[in-house]
């Protein structure tokens, strides 16, 4: 490998290392963002149970 | 962007004066030049906030400068390796064009840090927009100084004249631009549907606490 092909792959890989870097980090606080949404999907239900009144079998007739 | 690395490899012929160097131009101004539209859309997003008082309009300039920064830094890096094997330093302080560019990179680099030492709120918002607004003015000083200097350093490639390349040079010139503004676009709206969903979130959180 030459010198200039050597700088050459190096401005090229720089410019994907960053890109891949970026898009490691945007799927990293995805991941985060997933489980915020089930920690609070599950803190909705149990409060959704909490607060629901207890109904108890009535004989109809 | 497979396209533009195939033209880069395949279509643009080998420069006559430089050599093999010269295709890091076809990476190197095109991020430089997308580096500028982020600040501009930030700017535009900044005055949208302080003129229409437009909801979203603070994140979307925040994000789109934040951008910017990341493309600004490639710029450097790459004009760096660029220089290293065209004129045989990493950098050239006499080049008013590189500093210059530097000066713009620092200014929005301290953007971020500025935004988040304030609260969020209304006040961080406007300080931000007044802040990227000012920024704007080194755009233009910045894109024209390598023709207000005249340092011969840095080449001029687009003049008056039209581009001083090859047709196939500038075809692949202008695929290699087309797809940075693509990445640029999808990287900014990710970032931003990460940011809303992070914040309507946080207040859904508030809510159910």
């Amino acid at each position: 490998m030459t010198a200039p092909e050597k700088y050459v792959a190096a401005a090229y890989l720089v410019v994907f290392g960053v890109v891949l870097a970026y898009v490691l980090i945007i799927s990293l606080k995805l991941v985060r963002l997933e489980r915020e949404v089930e920690e609070l999907t599950e803190l909705a239900r149990r409060r959704q149970a909490r607060t629901e009144p207890t109904r108890e079998a009535t004989p109809v007739g | 962007m497979v396209a533009a690395v195939a033209m880069i490899a395949y279509v643009a012929q080998v420069d006559a004066d430089q050599g093999l160097s010269q295709k890091i131009f076809y990476f190197h101004v095109p991020i430089a030049l997308t580096a500028y539209a982020c600040f501009g859309w930030g700017a535009w997003k900044a005055l949208l906030h302080l003129w229409k008082r437009r909801d979203g309009a603070d994140l979307e300039s925040y994000v789109a400068i934040h951008q910017g920064v990341i493309f600004g830094a490639m710029t450097l890096v790459t004009g760096s390796i660029w220089a290293k094997i065209s004129w045989g330093h990493w950098w050239v302080w006499g080049s008013d064009q590189l500093v210059l560019f530097l000066v713009l990179f620092l200014f929005y680099a301290a953007y971020c840090m500025l935004r988040f030492s304030v609260e969020p709120g209304p006040r961080r918002a406007n300080l931000s927009a007044v802040y990227v607004l000012f920024g704007v003015a080194l755009i233009p000083v910045s894109f024209m100084a390598i023709r207000l200097a005249n340092d011969l350093i840095h080449p001029t490639v687009f003049t008056t004249d039209g581009p001083q390349m090859s047709g196939r040079m500038f075809a692949t010139f202008c695929v290699s631009w087309a797809a940075m503004l693509l990445l640029a676009g999808t990287l900014y709206q990710v970032e931003l549907a990460g940011k809303r969903l992070d914040s309507r979130l946080r207040e859904l959180r508030e809510l159910l606490a």
